[in-house]
């Protein structure tokens, strides 16, 4: 699908605006419709589509697997790190307050913005690897550097 | 100490998922084991200090509010002398398998896989524990989810071995993703009628919904049937209650050894605790039993697991698929002891909750020495092996006899308590069939025995006892399990306090 000019120009004007509409979704998730899961969503098929018009393995230079795979632990640490965090400030786990002791109601959306951070990191980091996991070494043209003759097939 | 005393419900839980995560990533070659074992023997201390500390209070029970949120609103821990006993089984059991697994781990799963392996073996027992120590049903759900998301995983890891690892850990996904559906079903189902999701509020508030039932206007009668209905048969599932059993056998038989062990001498466990949970503390006693005679189908189906698991156990080639279809029939008389819902009913149930984890954790970690040494659990694989491995061989004859409930093994404790809990019913064929199930045990447990000691081997393998590193949990196992039959005042006080508990919030 890389040949076609359309393909090329709608994925390149759209993967922009999913990545800001994302950022939006997320930075709303704490108070309003929106939030972690659905911008980790967002934020993975914006590199979804990327990966689908250009190739698996173009896509893969973009964002390594190694760091994908990485960002599904890295969010669920965050979300966890914050409840243990409050457990050793001496407040019990996940109880927010412990990030300003003397405002607990004002602390508790920042705790909130916190473990959606989490949230949306380690939904993206999932998407990713289940992308990759179907379809790393499924599409030869994936396994070798990009060759403008190899899908000619597809093009036009 | 203060500080990890007062959050043990929580840290119980919280440690093996974040030691899991950094498992993942960091645990290569040797330090995803040391992460593992150091974690489990951290909950074992921890869950031993919570049983302490259960027993110490004056209504037996622990508190925790996750975010210091209120129940119902928000997820309450709660740990009772019934849940402190089994987060200690889960967290014992744990920590002396992943002693054992190093090696056995090694040589059946690729080692580049390894920190995923530890990682998913944390993600389980957090899931096991999680699914004992918490107070809300819904949050029950997530960790049931989580346990059975990563043993589907564990159990296709046994597929380098034998393919067929991959055909049953998909079984498993399809039977163990609709037990979790239904029971999630029925959870929607009580919070229709209650509107709540804690399970000691949910049963306040179906009091006065099951008074309303007499009466001229009933409220909410076929939505809570239907939820309970729906729960029964999820976690029946779960537990693999025949007829509900098929899933067990190929995913025991294929897993790798280690999660085999793990998996028989915990995951069922876990389910059969949730299971009395609901029907004790959820439902109630006087609806359960009394208004829908669920014990007489529990009865029924646990009386028929005895007798076809036995049987079918009899006929297996493939020695761990027998320890796998003597477990069906083991959960048996799990279910046949709370069904009964008398004291010594529970009483047996929970101590044979303990005792059959120790004796099957340690049959199936003997196995695994076989499969390290010989490389198969076929009979023909055990044909004269009593000689070459005697350690290990006599562990698992040991294991055997207390399967069979010989008197001075910890079998022998739990039928003992369930025979005496069937007579005090007037259940007579009830006790006729645990009687006849140890028969049959004594049947397939010889079959075997057998040929470990009298087969005659004809290719000579030159085959050295165990390294000492799975030697030893697998007699601290069979030792544990004959030490609880000779001396059982340690499991029957805690299975007695877990029995009273349950039986005083009768509503």
């Amino acid at each position: 699908m890389k040949d076609n000019p359309i393909m090329r120009l709608a994925v390149r004007w759209n993967i922009p605006f999913m990545l800001i509409f994302a950022l939006y979704t997320q930075a709303h998730g704490e108070l309003g419709p929106g939030g972690g899961f659905q911008s980790g969503v967002i934020v993975a098929a914006a590199f979804i589509l990327y990966g689908l018009v250009f190739g698996g393995a173009e896509m893969r230079r973009v964002v390594p697997r190694w760091f994908t795979d990485l960002l599904g632990a890295v969010g669920v640490l965050i979300y966890a790190g914050a409840g243990v965090y409050a457990m050793a400030m001496g407040y019990e786990f996940l109880d927010h307050a412990a990030l300003m002791p003397s405002n607990p109601g004002g602390a508790e959306p920042w705790g909130m913005t916190i473990v959606e951070y989490g949230v949306g990191i380690t939904v993206f980091g999932v998407m990713m690897t289940i992308f990759n996991e179907i379809t790393e070494g499924t599409n030869p043209e994936d396994n070798e550097p990009t060759d403008d003759s190899a899908d000619t097939e597809y093009g036009s | 100490m203060e500080l990890i005393r007062h959050n043990l419900p929580a840290l119980i839980v919280v440690t093996p998922l974040v030691i899991g995560l950094l498992t993942s990533i960091i645990g290569r070659r040797g330090l995803g084991w040391w992460m593992a074992m150091g974690t489990t023997a951290a909950g074992l201390a921890m869950s031993v200090q919570l049983l302490v500390d259960v027993l110490a209070q004056g209504d037996r029970t622990v508190e925790y509010l996750m975010g210091n949120w209120p129940v119902p609103f928000g997820i309450g821990y709660s740990v009772d002398p019934l849940n402190a006993t089994v987060l200690l089984i889960v967290s014992l059991l744990g920590a002396v398998i992943t002693l054992y697994a190093r090696k056995s781990v090694a040589s059946e799963v690729p080692a580049g896989k390894l920190n995923f392996f530890y990682a998913l073996w944390l993600f389980c027992i957090t899931g096991l524990l999680g699914i004992t120590i918490t107070g809300d049903a819904f949050n029950l759900y997530v960790l049931l989810e989580i346990s059975s998301l990563s043993t589907y995983t564990l159990v296709a890891m046994g597929k380098d071995r034998n393919r067929r690892a991959l055909t049953a850990a998909v079984n498993y996904v399809v039977l163990g993703s609709i037990g979790a559906c239904f029971y999630l079903v029925g959870v929607a189902y009580l919070y229709m009628a209650t509107g709540s999701l804690n399970i000691a509020d949910i049963a306040e508030r179906l009091q006065p919904i099951y008074a309303s039932w007499g009466t001229e206007a009933p409220i909410y009668q076929k939505t809570v049937i239907t939820g309970f209905a729906f729960m029964a048969v999820g976690l029946s599932l779960k537990l693999a209650l025949f007829p509900l059993h098929g899933w067990l056998p190929n995913a025991y038989t294929y897993a790798p050894s280690s999660v085999s062990a793990l998996l028989a001498s915990t995951a069922t466990k876990v389910g059969a605790y949730a299971f009395i949970r609901v029907i004790f503390t959820l439902m109630g006693v006087g609806f359960a039993f009394g208004r829908l005679h669920t014990d007489v189908a529990l009865m029924v189906c646990s009386g028929a697991a005895i007798l076809v698991g036995s049987w079918l156990a009899i006929r297996q080639t493939n020695v761990k698929k027998l320890l796998a279809y003597s477990s069906i029939a083991q959960i048996g008389y799990i279910a046949l002891g709370f069904a009964l819902a008398n004291k010594d009913g529970i009483t047996a149930s929970v101590i044979h909750l303990f005792n059959h984890a120790l004796t099957k954790g340690g049959m199936f970690l003997a196995l695994g020495i076989v499969m390290y040494r010989v490389g198969g659990t076929r009979l023909s694989d055990l044909r004269g092996l009593g000689r070459k491995l005697p350690i290990t061989m006599g562990a698992f004859t040991a294991g055997g006899l207390g399967l069979i409930g010989v008197p001075l093994t910890s079998g022998f404790i739990s039928k003992w308590y369930l025979v005496s809990a069937c007579l005090e019913q007037g259940r007579y064929e009830l006790a006729a069939i645990v009687l006849v199930g140890s028969v049959l045990a004594l049947v397939y447990v010889w079959r075997v025995v057998e040929t470990i000691y009298f087969g005659k081997r004809e290719d000579e393998v030159n085959v050295r006892e165990a390294p000492a590193s799975m030697l030893v949990p697998t007699l601290i196992l069979v030792g544990a399990s004959i030490y609880f039959g000779v001396d059982s005042s340690f499991t029957t006080h805690i299975a007695g306090e877990a029995a009273d508990f349950l039986l005083k919030v009768k509503p």
